[in-house]
């Protein structure tokens, strides 16, 4: 019984055939040779294996991540080792640390410089989302309050090896993205986020409206709906007042809460 | 051992008792407690000046304050002014103790500076004067620090609360039954922890800033040869060289620095607030971010100050483990900053990479015991928390005898002779010691201008009497120095861990009897009176108590009302106090010398800001 042996090459070209667009022909002698693979695929390739982070080193996390870039675990086996201090150059902000009020503006200004493709990983409890110090007051709970934020890694701080994980996420992230949807070849989309600024206290200019309603009040309701301050008599009273959207806040929040309950 | 090892204030001068001689003195403090001297706050210069000139009190450790508002114990009856200022001072001669200073001051008032007698209280009146609101007369440059101009409120004042919470202390499972706590947070319309007040218009808001820091500085240094204009520079918060957020503005004229003034607060993480708020217990794991290199010694620091507070013996093998802990974390610091002043060089990398090799083998020895690399919250109150793993002393004796020796021998090979270090080195950043004393700068910074000051000799604390080992000083004051000293320092922990890792009681037994947190193992309750189990309550009173943290001089300042939570909790950072030498040390030289001034001050933004 003779079976017939497999034509290699005829299958590949049958697997390759949606690819090829009936243009293009690799000759019988060069099939040993050419590659024939996607634009996404080597498009997406070069980016992972040459993605340099922002040298930005926020806090305690910042130690982890300096670690992760030594000798023992070598950031350099990943194409990752050129850390730049410019964010014109790199790819990748790493939020290593707590992100404090005072910071934060200057986050989002470097955010807003680094050139797309940009990625952003929120390493750690406190860039996640503030961490053991999330309740103080110049403590911002997360920085995914203000700029999109692709891969979060718990831990206080994460291990070298977390980190990696996480990056190694990052590249996965690329892998899947398509030049063709890519929000960076669009037309009219700019992802400029909007600085926050630092008034009394700090305040996203997106929510300037959302302020006003509460301190621009009459005193009398004002004073009730606000905390903090110097004075006693500024924060007396819990928020009694609330206007509608803190309602649908408080709402959500119940929601959330039942549902963690549940779950 | 005792934690009471630290000596106790000097009470007897050449004069007679101190109470008596000191200019404005009211009274003292109980004597159950760290004894603080009263003074009336018009007359706390006259004290300051006597201390320092009469009794060679030389060094202004700490000023800090403390809000008395809504405190009901005994240690305050009879006085109605709301905040205290405290100051603990410490000769740098005589070592010893501390003695300890109150000026008691009503709200909204202001109480002379003391910079003009101790330049080094500049960055601490601005903090106090920031998170406090107290005005100090005098001082040269009285802006907030931490915080941002216009901040809305002075936050460590007792009537002062965050928006996250709004409530007096942690909001506890217990004290809410249905468990469904919801946060102050999630009630505000903008959803984050933020507060604005009443009539507070964001369109129309103005920074009131009125004040640029350097613009002061003189136009040239010495005879102008051209007519040129010095620009402002500023470095930071985001630059690869301030080691994290830290700010620098610069006045140069050509590349020579006329002018330089810190910023900081880009990390201010409101520790001190959290921790008026924590059980003293749960303040343990947050004093690890202090100064993120070294948690063992932070923990050390704080858990000193608790059991000086409490009276809790510590059993002698957990000093040992003390010991061993806190001097692998000072090789670890000091092989660190070799590298990245290395690094502030130009040096990049390759020698950060060779110096911090080690670092990671000591690592896996914390995380053995302590289940985490960097954060390792050890020590408890009354030793430390679970004893060393089996096999762990072998390990720790095979680096100490092998590896770190040679590490050190590699490190002065590669790069003591070098030809780039001496010629950045030598001679740049120079501050004579007497500055630098009067600038409260401690730690490697002073040693290597000669002062022969550690506390693990000045005032001993731990068993590190028991150790052979000497206080390296080096002469010159320079970038060269710097780098030395911490080299030196390295090779005598190596020493201290090499008599400790021999002579630890009980070996390598584990579980033996003595080890462990005498706390934890007996319970707070049986030693504290308190609710059992964790909640330890101090009696009423106030401690001071101080290590030789691989920075300088760590400090934790706690007063307590008797209650589960610290009525005050202050660390004194040697970090932040070191920044004060950093304007007067760059002045006169290069930008990019400043670079490496500030690399060899050797900070950590974590216990810069708090
Ligand atoms: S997550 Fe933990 S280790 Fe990381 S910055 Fe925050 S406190 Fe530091």
């Amino acid at each position: 019984m003779a079976t017939v042996p497999p034509n290699f090459p005829e299958i590949k070209q049958e697997q390759l055939k949606p690819y090829l667009h009936d243009s293009i022909v690799v000759p019988d002698e060069l099939q040993g040779n050419v590659l024939i693979t996607t634009l996404d695929k080597v498009y997406n390739w070069s980016r992972k294996s040459s993605m340099w982070p922002l040298l930005f080193g926020l806090a305690c996390c910042a130690i982890e991540m300096i670690a992760t870039a030594a000798s023992r675990y070598d950031l350099a086996r990943f194409g990752m080792e050129v850390m730049r201090p410019s964010p014109r150059q790199s790819d990748l902000m790493i939020v290593s640390g707590t992100v404090t009020k005072k910071m934060v503006p200057a986050i989002v200004r470097i955010y807003n410089q680094m050139a797309e493709p940009r990625y952003v990983l929120a390493m750690g409890a406190c860039a996640t989302g503030g961490g053991p110090f999330k309740e103080g007051y110049n403590v911002v709970s997360g920085i995914d309050k203000y700029i999109p934020v692709d891969v979060y890694v718990p831990g206080c701080p994460p291990t070298p090896e977390a980190l990696i994980y996480g990056l190694l996420k990052v590249h996965e992230k690329v892998e899947r993205q398509s030049i063709l949807t890519v929000p960076w070849y669009r037309k009219d989309q700019s992802e400029f986020v909007p600085v926050p600024r630092l008034g009394a206290d700090i305040f996203d200019p997106r929510q300037v409206e959302l302020i006003k309603e509460t301190t621009m009040k009459k005193p009398v309701e004002a004073s009730a709906a606000t905390t903090g301050g110097g004075d006693a008599a500024a924060h007396a009273a819990g928020p009694k007042a609330v206007s509608g959207k803190a309602k649908s806040r408080m709402e959500e929040a119940k929601r959330r809460a039942a549902a963690k309950r549940a779950g | 051992m005792s934690a009471t090892l630290v000596a106790e204030a000097p009470d007897q001068t050449q004069t007679g008792t101190l109470a008596d001689v000191l200019p404005g003195v009211l009274g003292t403090t109980s004597d159950d407690t760290d004894k603080a001297y009263l003074v009336a706050a018009d007359k706390i210069l006259d004290a300051l000046a006597y201390l320092r000139d009469k009794e060679g009190y030389d060094f202004l450790s700490s000023v800090t304050c403390v809000d008395y508002q809504g405190y009901n114990g005994k240690q305050r009856k009879g006085i109605s002014e709301r905040f205290d200022v405290v100051y603990h001072l410490y000769s740098t001669k005589k070592g010893g103790g501390h003695v300890v200073l109150h000026a008691p001051i009503p709200s909204n008032d202001t109480i002379a500076s003391a910079t003009s007698l101790f330049p080094g209280a500049n960055l601490q009146e601005r903090e106090v004067y920031d998170l406090y609101g107290i005005k100090f007369e005098g001082h040269p440059n009285l802006r907030r620090i931490l915080l941002w101009d216009g901040f809305n409120g002075h936050p460590m004042r007792k009537d002062w609360k965050e928006a996250y919470f709004d409530e007096d202390s942690k909001p506890f499972r217990s004290r809410h039954p249905k468990g469904s706590y919801e946060f102050h947070e999630d009630k505000l319309p903008w959803g984050k922890n933020a507060t604005y007040p009443a009539g507070w218009d964001p369109d129309t808001w103005q920074a009131p800033v009125a004040y640029v820091p350097v613009s002061q500085a003189p136009k040239h240094l010495g005879e102008a040869h051209l007519d040129t204009e010095s620009i402002v520079v500023n470095l930071g918060p985001h630059h690869p060289s301030t080691h994290g957020v830290f700010r620098m503005l610069t006045r140069i004229e050509g590349e020579t620095i006329l002018a330089l003034e810190p910023e900081m607060g880009y990390l201010h993480r409101n520790h001190e607030k959290i921790g008026e708020r924590n059980t003293y217990l749960m303040n343990m794991p947050f004093t690890d971010r202090l100064d993120y290199l070294n948690s063992m010694s932070n923990n050390w620091g704080y858990a000193l100050a608790v059991e000086k507070l409490t009276g809790i013996e510590v059993p002698e093998r957990a000093e040992y483990i003390r010991v061993i802990m806190a001097e692998f974390t000072r090789f670890v610091n000091h092989t660190w900053s070799i590298g990245f002043i290395l690094n502030d060089l130009g040096a990049l990398q390759t020698p950060a990479l060779y110096a911090i090799e080690e670092r990671e083998m000591i690592l896996d020895l914390f995380e053995e015991v302590s289940g985490a690399r960097l954060m390792c919250n050890y020590l408890r109150f009354g030793g430390v928390v679970r004893d060393l793993t089996a096999g762990w002393l072998t390990k720790a004796r095979y680096l100490a005898n092998d590896r770190l020796p040679r590490a050190l021998d590699e490190l002065d090979r590669m790069l003591t002779d070098n030809e780039i270090l001496m010629a950045r080195g030598r001679g740049v950043g120079y501050l004579p010691a007497e500055d630098l004393i009067s600038l409260s700068v401690s730690g490697p910074m002073i040693r290597a201008a000669g002062v022969a000051y550690d506390i693990r000799k000045a005032e001993p604390y731990g068993v590190y009497d028991r150790f052979d080992f000497e206080i390296p000083t080096l002469p010159h004051s320079d970038i060269y120095d710097r780098y030395y000293i911490r080299l030196l320092e390295a090779r005598q922990s190596v020493r201290i861990l090499q008599q400790a890792l021999a002579d630890i009681p009980g070996g390598e037994t584990v579980g033996f009897g003595d080890y462990a947190s005498a706390t934890l193992s007996q319970g707070f309750g049986s030693i504290m009176g308190g609710k059992g189990g964790y909640n330890l309550r101090p009696p009423e009173g106030e401690a001071y108590a101080r290590v030789e943290s691989p920075k300088g001089e760590l400090g934790f300042y706690i007063a307590s009302d008797g209650k589960p939570n610290p009525w005050r909790y202050h660390v004194r950072s040697p970090c932040y106090i070191n920044l004060n030498a950093l304007g007067p040390m760059s002045v006169g030289y290069k930008l990019a010398d400043a670079v490496v001034i500030l690399g060899a001050i050797d900070i950590v933004l974590g216990e810069v800001d708090r």
